[in-house]
Protein backbone atom coordinates (compact mmCIF):
# COMPACT_ATOMS: atom_id res chain seq x y z
CA UNK A 1 0.00 0.00 0.00
CA UNK A 2 1.40 3.58 -0.76
CA UNK A 3 2.12 5.64 2.12
CA UNK A 4 0.55 9.10 1.22
CA UNK A 5 0.75 10.47 4.98
CA UNK A 6 3.13 13.50 5.19
CA UNK A 7 4.71 14.90 8.24
CA UNK A 8 2.69 17.31 9.77
CA UNK A 9 4.40 21.63 9.94
CA UNK A 10 2.76 24.21 10.68
CA UNK A 11 1.73 25.89 6.64
CA UNK A 12 2.58 29.19 7.28
CA UNK A 13 6.72 28.35 7.83
CA UNK A 14 6.49 26.48 4.85
CA UNK A 15 8.08 28.11 1.05
CA UNK A 16 5.69 27.37 -1.14
CA UNK A 17 6.50 25.21 -4.18
CA UNK A 18 6.52 21.88 -4.61
CA UNK A 19 10.15 21.49 -3.53
CA UNK A 20 9.59 22.24 -0.03
CA UNK A 21 6.94 19.75 0.69
CA UNK A 22 8.11 16.87 3.32
CA UNK A 23 8.70 14.12 1.27
CA UNK A 24 6.91 10.71 1.98
CA UNK A 25 7.88 7.78 4.70
CA UNK A 26 9.14 4.97 3.37
CA UNK A 27 7.05 1.74 3.57
CA UNK A 28 6.23 0.77 6.72
CA UNK A 29 7.26 -3.21 5.81
CA UNK A 30 10.80 -2.33 4.56
CA UNK A 31 11.40 0.46 7.43
CA UNK A 32 10.19 -2.33 9.98
CA UNK A 33 12.81 -5.26 8.65
CA UNK A 34 15.64 -2.26 8.74
CA UNK A 35 15.15 -1.34 12.55
CA UNK A 36 14.77 -5.09 13.14
CA UNK A 37 18.12 -5.51 11.51
CA UNK A 38 19.80 -2.71 13.39
CA UNK A 39 18.63 -4.22 16.60
CA UNK A 40 19.53 -7.40 15.73
CA UNK A 41 23.13 -6.00 15.03
CA UNK A 42 22.68 -4.50 18.47
CA UNK A 43 22.29 -8.00 19.80
CA UNK A 44 24.87 -9.92 18.08
CA UNK A 45 27.68 -7.34 19.31
CA UNK A 46 26.59 -6.22 22.38
CA UNK A 47 24.34 -9.18 23.78
CA UNK A 48 21.25 -7.06 24.63
CA UNK A 49 19.56 -5.01 22.76
CA UNK A 50 18.34 -1.38 22.28
CA UNK A 51 17.37 0.87 24.94
CA UNK A 52 16.00 4.56 25.55
CA UNK A 53 15.40 5.53 29.23
CA UNK A 54 18.24 4.33 30.80
CA UNK A 55 19.81 7.46 28.99
CA UNK A 56 17.15 9.44 31.15
CA UNK A 57 18.13 8.09 34.32
CA UNK A 58 21.70 8.46 33.40
CA UNK A 59 21.38 12.69 32.56
CA UNK A 60 18.72 12.60 35.55
CA UNK A 61 21.89 10.93 38.12
CA UNK A 62 24.34 13.11 36.59
CA UNK A 63 22.48 15.88 37.04
CA UNK A 64 21.40 15.00 40.51
CA UNK A 65 24.91 13.74 41.39
CA UNK A 66 25.92 18.05 40.25
CA UNK A 67 24.27 18.70 43.20
CA UNK A 68 25.27 16.35 45.86
CA UNK A 69 27.43 12.38 45.02
CA UNK A 70 26.61 11.41 47.87
CA UNK A 71 23.06 11.34 47.98
CA UNK A 72 23.15 10.49 44.14
CA UNK A 73 25.39 6.72 45.87
CA UNK A 74 22.91 6.15 48.73
CA UNK A 75 19.95 6.51 46.13
CA UNK A 76 18.63 2.67 45.25
CA UNK A 77 17.51 4.31 41.60
CA UNK A 78 20.27 6.68 40.96
CA UNK A 79 22.72 4.66 41.88
CA UNK A 80 22.70 1.92 39.23
CA UNK A 81 23.15 5.13 36.76
CA UNK A 82 26.19 6.42 38.72
CA UNK A 83 28.92 4.07 36.78
CA UNK A 84 31.94 5.14 39.37
CA UNK A 85 31.33 8.63 39.06
CA UNK A 86 30.66 9.40 35.30
CA UNK A 87 27.04 9.06 34.35
CA UNK A 88 26.94 10.37 30.55
CA UNK A 89 29.17 7.53 29.24
CA UNK A 90 26.23 5.46 29.82
CA UNK A 91 25.90 3.12 26.48
CA UNK A 92 21.91 4.07 26.17
CA UNK A 93 23.46 7.88 26.41
CA UNK A 94 25.38 7.24 23.31
CA UNK A 95 22.98 5.62 21.64
CA UNK A 96 20.84 8.26 21.88
CA UNK A 97 23.11 10.82 20.73
CA UNK A 98 23.67 8.81 17.62
CA UNK A 99 20.08 8.31 17.62
CA UNK A 100 19.61 12.25 16.90
CA UNK A 101 22.20 12.64 14.30
CA UNK A 102 20.76 9.64 12.28
CA UNK A 103 17.05 11.54 13.06
CA UNK A 104 18.45 14.51 12.12
CA UNK A 105 20.22 13.02 8.71
CA UNK A 106 16.94 10.97 7.68
CA UNK A 107 14.53 14.23 8.68
CA UNK A 108 17.08 16.56 6.59
CA UNK A 109 17.16 14.50 3.75
CA UNK A 110 13.34 13.81 3.74
CA UNK A 111 12.81 17.68 4.14
CA UNK A 112 10.71 17.29 7.27
CA UNK A 113 13.00 19.97 9.56
CA UNK A 114 10.73 22.20 10.84
CA UNK A 115 10.42 23.81 14.35
CA UNK A 116 6.92 23.80 15.04
CA UNK A 117 4.79 21.37 17.51
CA UNK A 118 2.65 18.73 16.20
CA UNK A 119 -1.01 18.78 17.01
CA UNK A 120 -4.41 18.71 15.77
CA UNK A 121 -6.19 21.84 14.64
CA UNK A 122 -8.89 22.06 17.92
CA UNK A 123 -5.82 22.76 20.73
CA UNK A 124 -3.13 25.36 20.52
CA UNK A 125 0.54 25.04 21.01
CA UNK A 126 0.89 25.75 24.68
CA UNK A 127 -1.67 23.49 25.61
CA UNK A 128 -0.17 20.37 23.62
CA UNK A 129 3.23 21.41 24.94
CA UNK A 130 1.99 20.94 28.30
CA UNK A 131 -0.11 17.77 27.68
CA UNK A 132 3.56 16.68 25.98
CA UNK A 133 5.49 17.05 29.54
CA UNK A 134 2.76 15.22 31.16
CA UNK A 135 3.06 12.40 28.89
CA UNK A 136 6.97 12.17 29.18
CA UNK A 137 6.25 12.39 33.08
CA UNK A 138 3.71 9.88 32.96
CA UNK A 139 5.68 7.75 30.53
CA UNK A 140 8.59 8.16 32.68
CA UNK A 141 6.73 6.38 35.52
CA UNK A 142 5.72 3.57 33.05
CA UNK A 143 8.84 2.66 31.95
CA UNK A 144 10.63 2.60 35.45
CA UNK A 145 7.85 0.56 37.25
CA UNK A 146 7.96 -2.02 33.86
CA UNK A 147 11.67 -2.05 33.67
CA UNK A 148 11.98 -0.34 30.07
CA UNK A 149 9.70 1.03 27.82
CA UNK A 150 8.94 0.55 23.74
CA UNK A 151 12.48 -0.04 22.60
CA UNK A 152 13.77 -1.77 25.82
CA UNK A 153 11.09 -4.16 26.48
CA UNK A 154 8.73 -3.82 23.28
CA UNK A 155 11.57 -4.26 20.43
CA UNK A 156 14.16 -5.77 22.44
CA UNK A 157 12.23 -8.30 24.82
CA UNK A 158 9.67 -9.38 22.39
CA UNK A 159 12.20 -10.09 19.63
CA UNK A 160 13.63 -12.91 22.57
CA UNK A 161 9.72 -13.82 23.01
CA UNK A 162 10.47 -12.53 26.46
CA UNK A 163 6.62 -12.89 28.35
CA UNK A 164 7.35 -9.64 30.50
CA UNK A 165 7.60 -7.67 27.07
CA UNK A 166 5.04 -9.01 25.52
CA UNK A 167 2.81 -8.55 28.58
CA UNK A 168 4.59 -5.05 28.65
CA UNK A 169 3.32 -4.35 24.98
CA UNK A 170 -0.04 -5.71 25.56
CA UNK A 171 -0.66 -3.36 28.08
CA UNK A 172 0.31 -0.38 26.61
CA UNK A 173 -1.72 -0.63 23.60
CA UNK A 174 -4.59 -1.22 25.59
CA UNK A 175 -4.40 1.87 27.56
CA UNK A 176 -3.74 3.58 24.70
CA UNK A 177 -6.71 2.84 22.65
CA UNK A 178 -8.60 3.12 25.97
CA UNK A 179 -8.00 6.40 26.37
CA UNK A 180 -7.71 7.49 22.99
CA UNK A 181 -11.16 8.64 22.86
CA UNK A 182 -10.96 11.10 25.49
CA UNK A 183 -7.64 12.95 23.95
CA UNK A 184 -9.23 12.74 20.70
CA UNK A 185 -9.29 16.23 20.91
CA UNK A 186 -5.52 16.84 21.15
CA UNK A 187 -4.81 14.43 17.73
CA UNK A 188 -7.79 14.44 15.32
CA UNK B 1 31.36 -16.52 18.42
CA UNK B 2 28.32 -14.16 18.51
CA UNK B 3 27.69 -11.54 20.63
CA UNK B 4 30.84 -10.61 19.92
CA UNK B 5 30.71 -9.03 23.88
CA UNK B 6 30.85 -12.63 25.37
CA UNK B 7 34.56 -13.04 23.53
CA UNK B 8 36.05 -9.26 23.44
CA UNK B 9 35.95 -7.33 26.24
CA UNK B 10 35.59 -3.74 24.35
CA UNK B 11 36.62 -1.24 25.84
CA UNK B 12 34.51 1.71 27.29
CA UNK B 13 35.95 4.23 24.20
CA UNK B 14 34.76 0.86 21.64
CA UNK B 15 31.20 0.04 23.31
CA UNK B 16 30.52 3.97 23.45
CA UNK B 17 31.58 3.87 19.98
CA UNK B 18 29.21 1.02 18.93
CA UNK B 19 26.79 2.28 20.42
CA UNK B 20 27.13 6.00 18.21
CA UNK B 21 26.81 3.92 15.62
CA UNK B 22 24.09 1.47 16.13
CA UNK B 23 22.33 4.65 17.41
CA UNK B 24 22.69 6.35 14.05
CA UNK B 25 20.81 3.87 12.49
CA UNK B 26 18.09 3.33 15.01
CA UNK B 27 17.47 7.11 14.56
CA UNK B 28 17.28 7.18 10.89
CA UNK B 29 14.61 4.12 10.82
CA UNK B 30 12.70 5.69 13.39
CA UNK B 31 12.60 9.00 11.12
CA UNK B 32 12.03 7.69 7.85
CA UNK B 33 9.36 5.96 9.93
CA UNK B 34 7.31 8.74 10.42
CA UNK B 35 8.13 8.43 14.08
CA UNK B 36 9.04 11.69 14.43
CA UNK B 37 5.73 13.09 14.11
CA UNK B 38 3.14 12.91 17.47
CA UNK B 39 0.42 12.49 14.86
CA UNK B 40 1.68 9.86 12.98
CA UNK B 41 2.64 8.21 16.02
CA UNK B 42 -0.60 8.37 17.61
CA UNK B 43 -2.86 7.76 14.57
CA UNK B 44 -2.48 3.69 15.60
CA UNK B 45 -4.59 4.16 17.91
CA UNK B 46 -7.15 6.21 15.61
CA UNK B 47 -6.59 3.15 13.29
CA UNK B 48 -6.75 5.56 9.75
CA UNK B 49 -2.57 4.63 9.53
CA UNK B 50 -1.43 1.77 11.22
CA UNK B 51 2.10 2.15 10.34
CA UNK B 52 3.45 2.12 14.31
CA UNK B 53 2.48 -1.66 14.51
CA UNK B 54 2.98 -2.50 10.92
CA UNK B 55 7.36 -1.20 11.70
CA UNK B 56 7.57 -2.48 15.38
CA UNK B 57 5.63 -5.99 14.64
CA UNK B 58 8.11 -6.23 11.37
CA UNK B 59 11.01 -5.29 13.34
CA UNK B 60 10.31 -7.74 16.10
CA UNK B 61 10.06 -10.67 13.81
CA UNK B 62 12.97 -9.51 11.40
CA UNK B 63 15.06 -9.67 14.68
CA UNK B 64 13.42 -12.77 15.86
CA UNK B 65 13.90 -14.74 12.51
CA UNK B 66 17.46 -13.30 12.41
CA UNK B 67 18.60 -14.54 16.16
CA UNK B 68 17.06 -17.99 15.08
CA UNK B 69 18.84 -18.42 12.38
CA UNK B 70 22.45 -17.36 14.17
CA UNK B 71 21.72 -19.21 16.59
CA UNK B 72 20.62 -22.83 14.42
CA UNK B 73 23.72 -22.22 12.34
CA UNK B 74 25.30 -22.59 15.23
CA UNK B 75 26.80 -18.61 15.21
CA UNK B 76 24.85 -17.27 17.94
CA UNK B 77 24.57 -17.93 21.63
CA UNK B 78 21.38 -16.79 22.43
CA UNK B 79 22.13 -18.09 26.36
CA UNK B 80 24.57 -15.38 26.09
CA UNK B 81 22.12 -12.28 25.68
CA UNK B 82 20.29 -10.39 28.53
CA UNK B 83 17.06 -11.07 29.35
CA UNK B 84 15.18 -8.66 31.36
CA UNK B 85 13.47 -10.47 34.14
CA UNK B 86 9.68 -10.89 34.07
CA UNK B 87 7.28 -9.58 36.73
CA UNK B 88 4.25 -9.76 35.33
CA UNK B 89 2.44 -7.14 37.60
CA UNK B 90 5.29 -4.90 37.41
CA UNK B 91 4.89 -5.01 33.30
CA UNK B 92 1.58 -5.35 33.21
CA UNK B 93 0.98 -1.98 35.34
CA UNK B 94 4.25 -0.01 33.92
CA UNK B 95 2.59 -1.05 30.64
CA UNK B 96 -0.73 0.77 31.44
CA UNK B 97 0.68 3.77 33.09
CA UNK B 98 3.59 4.16 29.85
CA UNK B 99 0.79 3.87 27.32
CA UNK B 100 -1.44 6.70 29.07
CA UNK B 101 2.09 8.84 28.75
CA UNK B 102 2.21 7.59 24.94
CA UNK B 103 -1.30 8.70 24.23
CA UNK B 104 -1.39 11.90 25.92
CA UNK B 105 2.19 13.04 25.24
CA UNK B 106 2.19 11.32 21.74
CA UNK B 107 5.89 9.96 21.99
CA UNK B 108 7.40 7.06 23.80
CA UNK B 109 10.72 7.64 25.01
CA UNK B 110 13.18 6.66 21.79
CA UNK B 111 10.65 8.58 19.50
CA UNK B 112 10.94 11.89 21.45
CA UNK B 113 14.61 11.87 20.47
CA UNK B 114 13.73 11.23 16.93
CA UNK B 115 10.95 13.86 16.49
CA UNK B 116 13.37 16.62 18.63
CA UNK B 117 16.29 15.62 16.29
CA UNK B 118 13.85 17.61 13.21
CA UNK B 119 13.04 20.41 15.48
CA UNK B 120 9.38 19.38 17.05
CA UNK B 121 9.26 21.46 20.31
CA UNK B 122 6.67 19.36 21.56
CA UNK B 123 9.57 16.34 21.45
CA UNK B 124 11.60 18.34 23.82
CA UNK B 125 8.98 18.89 26.04
CA UNK B 126 8.32 15.36 26.37
CA UNK B 127 12.02 14.41 26.90
CA UNK B 128 12.35 17.21 29.55
CA UNK B 129 8.78 15.58 31.37
CA UNK B 130 10.77 11.84 30.85
CA UNK B 131 13.95 13.64 32.34
CA UNK B 132 11.48 14.84 35.59
CA UNK B 133 9.87 11.78 35.56
CA UNK B 134 13.01 9.40 36.34
CA UNK B 135 14.21 12.04 38.89
CA UNK B 136 10.67 12.07 40.80
CA UNK B 137 10.67 8.52 40.56
CA UNK B 138 14.32 8.06 42.04
CA UNK B 139 13.43 10.66 44.09
CA UNK B 140 10.15 10.03 45.84
CA UNK B 141 9.52 6.35 44.96
CA UNK B 142 12.41 4.22 46.10
CA UNK B 143 9.73 1.27 47.72
CA UNK B 144 8.40 0.69 43.95
CA UNK B 145 11.85 -1.12 43.08
CA UNK B 146 12.16 -2.66 46.06
CA UNK B 147 8.10 -4.29 45.66
CA UNK B 148 9.58 -5.08 41.66
CA UNK B 149 12.61 -7.25 42.89
CA UNK B 150 9.91 -9.23 44.72
CA UNK B 151 7.77 -10.21 42.35
CA UNK B 152 10.43 -11.06 39.82
CA UNK B 153 10.16 -14.49 38.09
CA UNK B 154 13.88 -14.41 36.94
CA UNK B 155 13.85 -15.37 32.86
CA UNK B 156 10.73 -16.27 31.32
CA UNK B 157 10.52 -16.32 27.86
CA UNK B 158 7.70 -18.20 25.59
CA UNK B 159 9.94 -20.91 24.01
CA UNK B 160 10.79 -21.96 27.64
CA UNK B 161 7.21 -21.41 29.20
CA UNK B 162 5.61 -23.84 26.45
CA UNK B 163 8.30 -26.16 25.29
CA UNK B 164 7.87 -25.42 21.60
CA UNK B 165 11.14 -24.19 20.37
CA UNK B 166 11.75 -20.49 18.56
CA UNK B 167 11.80 -21.87 15.21
CA UNK B 168 7.59 -22.60 15.69
CA UNK B 169 7.12 -19.33 17.15
CA UNK B 170 9.21 -17.29 14.28
CA UNK B 171 6.74 -19.42 12.38
CA UNK B 172 3.53 -18.13 13.82
CA UNK B 173 4.69 -14.51 14.38
CA UNK B 174 5.62 -14.40 10.39
CA UNK B 175 1.82 -16.23 9.67
CA UNK B 176 0.30 -13.79 12.03
CA UNK B 177 2.38 -10.89 10.51
CA UNK B 178 1.19 -11.81 7.10
CA UNK B 179 -2.90 -11.79 8.43
CA UNK B 180 -2.19 -8.74 10.69
CA UNK B 181 -0.84 -6.41 7.68
CA UNK B 182 -4.06 -7.39 6.02
CA UNK B 183 -6.19 -6.82 8.70
CA UNK B 184 -4.73 -3.27 9.14
CA UNK B 185 -5.08 -2.31 5.28
CA UNK B 186 -8.75 -3.03 6.15
CA UNK B 187 -8.70 -0.71 9.59
CA UNK B 188 -6.81 1.31 7.57
CA UNK B 189 -9.65 1.89 4.87
CA UNK B 190 -12.48 1.75 7.40
CA UNK B 191 -11.41 4.83 9.42
CA UNK B 192 -9.68 6.73 6.44
CA UNK B 193 -12.10 9.42 7.29
CA UNK B 194 -10.10 10.33 10.67
CA UNK B 195 -7.31 10.77 8.13
CA UNK B 196 -6.45 15.12 8.65
CA UNK B 197 -6.86 16.96 5.64
CA UNK B 198 -3.98 19.10 6.56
Amino acid sequence: MVQTFVAQVSPAREVPGIRSLPHPYWNPYLTGFLLGLVLLLTYAATGRGLGATAAFSAVSAWLVGLVSSAHVEANLVHARYWNEGAPLLSWTLFLLAGAVLGAFVSGWQGRRLALTVERGPAIDDNTRLMLAFAGGFVAAFGAKIAKGCTSGQALTGGSMLNAGSLVFMLAVFASAYALAYFVRKEWL
Amino acid sequence: MLPLSSTIEFSTVASLVIALLLGVGFGFCLERAGFGSARKLTAVFYLYDMAVVKVMFTAIVTAMAGLFVLSALGWMDLSELYIEPTNLAAQALGGLVFGAGFIVGGYCPGTSIAALATGRKDAMAFALGMLVGVTVFAEFTPGIEDWIKQGSLGEMTLPGLTGIGMGWWVLAFVAFLAFAGWGMGRLEQNFARLRPAH
